[in-house]
């Protein structure tokens, strides 16, 4: 059965424990396994750090988390919030590091966001909405079952 | 309790034993706790992980400077007994092909 559950915070770093234990909350109930879990809590956990430093940077503001649960089939997290547009499209893309040289810490959390989640999509000044992100997981049987 | 850090010197190595989780919130006093060290001319660091639960690119980014630091210098920075979930979030980003691993503390500090 299809359930939705919201999360309302205010955009701050001490709350991005708060928003993880939420989510993965969720994704139990969804069937995921332990590792896909911690891993769509890492997605959000980066998502929301995003939102707090670039889209507020240090204002005041709200992280609108709506979490909307199909078991057995996918998991969708809606992050809406009234900050600065942030273009993730600016982000210098990160590159996969071999060699410490190589090592870029540029676009490290957008990166993780988008390995861990089957979609990621970025939408801005949503006329009476602000700023929404949008991550999908799907539920992969083959994956979930030990 | 979100992080706590404790630093045991042995031999020339320090041991940076790290509890709870490694986020946005606690990656500033993280990042500092290692540049505090190598800013004294600290250059072998072992980063204890057996009590941390969670790292983030926050944290993943002071990990990354450290290590760079520590390598201009002649030195390193090695990880000790790093969960599973974390070890997963490192090979996410290919970090762990720069961070020597280990299991316990002891040989951590031998490898140096």
């Amino acid at each position: 059965m299809t359930r939705t559950r919201r999360l309302v915070v205010p955009a701050q770093n001490d709350q991005l424990a708060k928003l993880a234990t939420f989510v993965a909350s969720a994704a139990v109930d969804a069937g995921f396994n332990a590792n896909t879990i911690s891993r769509i809590e890492l997605a959000v956990d980066e998502a929301c750090s995003n939102i707090i430093d670039h889209a507020y940077a240090g204002a005041p503001g709200a992280i609108r988390c709506d979490v909307t649960t199909e078991p057995l089939q996918q998991l969708t997290i809606v992050l809406v919030d009234q900050g600065r547009p942030f273009n993730p499209d600016l982000v210098p893309e990160y590159e996969y590091c071999r060699s410490l040289n190589e090592a870029k810490i540029g676009g490290l959390g957008l990166h993780l966001m988008r390995q861990v989640m089957d979609d990621v999509c970025f939408e801005f000044s949503l006329p009476g909405v602000g700023n929404r992100l949008t991550m999908v997981k799907h539920y992969d049987r083959n994956s979930e079952c030990p | 309790m979100l992080m706590e850090i404790s630093v045991k010197p042995l031999k020339e190595v320090d041991i940076i034993s790290v509890s709870g989780r490694i986020d946005s919130a606690t990656a500033p006093e993280f990042d500092n706790a290692l540049k505090g060290l190598l800013e004294r001319g600290r250059r072998k660091l072992a980063l204890d992980f057996s009590s941390l639960s969670y790292v983030s690119s926050a944290g993943l980014r002071a990990m990354l400077s450290a290590l760079k630091t520590a390598k201009n210098s002649g030195g390193n920075v090695v990880l000790v007994a790093a969960n599973e979930r974390i070890r997963d979030t490192l090979t996410l980003v290919g970090f762990h092909t720069l961070f020597l691993q280990f299991d316990d503390a002891v040989d951590a500090v031998d490898s140096f």
